[in-house]
């Protein structure tokens, strides 16, 4: 049997489960009200089992109504930013590739902002396929710009650097148009999960279930597309195909993320890289692994926008910039700028 | 009396290849028997590895082009994948990956619509890194590897597509000349124990002499000669078509030896 194979165990798969229940209940239990640990735990328990709650009922009502659901969302979003992020990176054999240099995020935020400013009275579960349209849009311009200008990968993030500021200035004329609703368009700028109620779980459920599916599932694609087009040819895959389903799946999740989420960066490239780290190369480890980093990054950067100024909140995507750029020059370092 | 078409394991008449209608190699017609070694030789930008990538499937091509008597171009992306391995000339080597996974890549075409590899790749390719003397190497992360324990995990991923047709373009390429006869012996020892059918490109035209049994000259996409290498590879068809001064002696083997002469 062949060793030194980079493979998803069931090490793996428990040791993440636990990490993510883990963190779950635990960033549960930070806010404004306090609630004890163990009876956090134990009314968990409880609901799973159909026991009786040690909470009261404003209690309760805080833990499922109020904090659950933003974690839970926090988790949705950040698993699914660093998923595409991985998946863009092995689409596009580079490292530094994210829902936000490709213009995917900016696309999103354009499309959002426009439905909030123009049409304010859109259905939230509208919003992820409003946003996926214009995340399609950016990386679609992204990637016809840079193939105009050349096959590198170079051409490729300057398309992606030129597009994702066009989008942002066209956002930030459409914001200008209506000064009403200047402040729901910054807070959806700086990204948060604060208005979170389980009806923008629900709304981006779907979406993310099935972008991961597709993106998991196709995972050992990125292996064989890491050799070009010409070797994954040869060796009887279509790396046209594969891209533009990898693409549209990575571009829907980032879309339905940053609909309820807002903009929050670099998730997409500082968890992917751990997990690389960690873990190993093989996109077969990084993508599932990546959906599980990111979900812990988000739902542990959300406590702290909630607890490091309380009783204010910090924007999220304040505190992943806080920790990511610093740990993505670590990285950089660390890896001495090798390619994915 | 022909020579039945199964023993034929690559079949090419009159075959053009080119790029987005630029044609590049023009009316190929060469037989290539089952596990036997065709070497393309030729200048620099004469069309060696387009015509190489055409039998691989990967660029447009005119003419008949049969792998076991079926043409290349009705085969789906799987089955010629199965059909044929080929390695380019300098390979992505994914610096991340372990050789393992690398390797591994090789059976892809072999995988489910899910590509989760069976206890059977696995030991498969643990058998390919063992006949390889790569098994000690099995969890380096490729970046770490020298000039010929790459080219050996290459010709490994290759193998591990289990093809009976191996295209390798310019196997030997960075490589010493111990690495090179190392690795050009592995090659032929796999066609004999195998039976695999190979063909290659090649610079170096005295390892050209040594190893294939038959040798096809291009110039400017042209087919210049095909036969046996002693027949192709005299020193008046060579100074011709390379444009240089050399000459070709008898080595202690009887294969020809192309030297070099400094011109004045």
């Amino acid at each position: 049997m062949a060793t030194g194979t980079t493979r998803l165990s069931r090490w793996h798969v428990l040791g993440a489960a636990l990490v993510l229940a883990g963190v779950l209940v635990s960033a549960a239990l930070f806010g404004a009200i306090d609630l004890d640990w163990h009876r956090v735990i134990a009314e968990v328990v409880a609901q799973l089992t159909g026991g009786v709650s040690p909470l009261t009922e404003q209690e309760s009502a805080i833990l499922w109504q109020l904090r659950m659901p933003r974690v839970v969302l926090g988790g949705l979003v950040g698993a699914a930013l660093a998923c595409s992020g991985a998946t863009f990176q092995g689409v596009f054999r580079n490292p530094l590739a994210d829902p936000y240099l490709l213009g995917a995020a900016a696309g999103a935020g354009m499309v959002v902002t426009g439905m909030v400013v123009l049409a304010p009275h859109t259905p939230a579960s509208f919003l992820p396929v409003a946003a996926f349209t214009g995340s399609i849009g950016g990386v679609g311009l992204t990637w016809t710009l840079g193939r105009s200008a050349g096959s590198g990968t170079a051409h490729l993030l300057l398309a992606g650097v030129a597009v994702a500021s066009f989008l942002t200035a066209v956002q930030t004329f459409v914001q200008q148009l209506n000064t009403d609703t200047l402040q729901r368009v910054y807070g959806f700028i700086l990204g948060g999960l604060a208005t979170t109620g389980w009806n923008q779980v629900l709304a981006v459920l779907p979406y993310l279930v099935v972008t991961s599916i597709v993106l998991c599932a196709c995972a050992g694609l990125l292996d064989v597309l890491a050799l070009g087009d010409e070797e994954a040819t040869s060796l009887g895959i279509r790396p046209g195909l594969v891209r533009a389903l990898v693409l549209g799946a990575a571009s829907l999740a980032t879309a339905a993320a940053v609909s309820v989420s807002g903009l929050i960066g670099f998730v997409g490239i500082v968890v992917p890289h751990l997990i690389r780290l960690l873990f190993g190369a093989s996109y077969r480890v990084v993508v599932p692994l990546s959906l599980v980093g990111g979900a812990v990054f988000l739902m542990v950067a959300d406590v702290v926008a909630r607890t490091a100024l309380a009783p204010a909140e910090l924007p999220i995507g304040v505190v992943t910039a806080f920790s990511g750029a610093p740990f993505f020059i670590l990285v950089l370092r660390a890896t001495g700028g090798r390619r994915s | 009396m022909t020579r039945p078409l199964v023993t034929t394991a690559l079949c090419l008449r009159g075959v053009g290849a080119g790029y987005r209608g630029r044609p590049v190699v023009h009316d190929v017609t060469v037989q290539v028997p089952g596990g036997s070694w065709l070497a393309v030789l030729g200048p620099n930008g004469s069309g060696k590895s387009t015509l190489l990538k055409s039998m691989a499937g990967l660029v447009d091509s005119t003419g008949e082009l049969l792998v076991h008597g079926r043409p290349v171009s009705t085969m789906g992306n799987r089955e010629r994948a199965r059909a044929i391995g080929y390695a380019p000339q300098i390979p992505a080597l994914p610096d991340g990956l372990t050789v393992t996974d690398y390797v591994l890549l090789g059976r892809t075409p072999h995988l489910g619509p899910l590509g989760r590899e069976g206890p059977s790749d696995l030991s498969l390719v643990a058998e390919v890194l063992t006949r390889l003397d790569l098994s000690n190497l099995a969890g380096r992360p490729l970046r770490t590897l020298s000039g010929g324990e790459r080219q050996r995990t290459v010709l490994a991923r290759v193998l591990a597509q289990q093809a009976g047709v191996l295209l390798l373009d310019e196997p030997t390429t960075g490589l010493d000349i111990g690495h090179a006869q190392a690795l050009l012996e592995l090659v032929d020892g796999l066609r004999t124990t195998e039976g695999v059918t190979v063909v290659t490109t090649l610079h170096d035209l005295t390892l050209a002499a040594q190893y294939p049994d038959q040798v096809l000259l291009l110039d400017a996409g042209e087919v210049a000669a095909v036969g046996s290498p002693s027949h192709v590879l005299t020193a008046e068809r060579l100074a011709r078509h390379y444009a240089a001064n050399l000459t070709v002696l008898t080595g202690p083997d009887g294969h020809p030896v192309v030297a070099p002469v400094r011109g004045h």
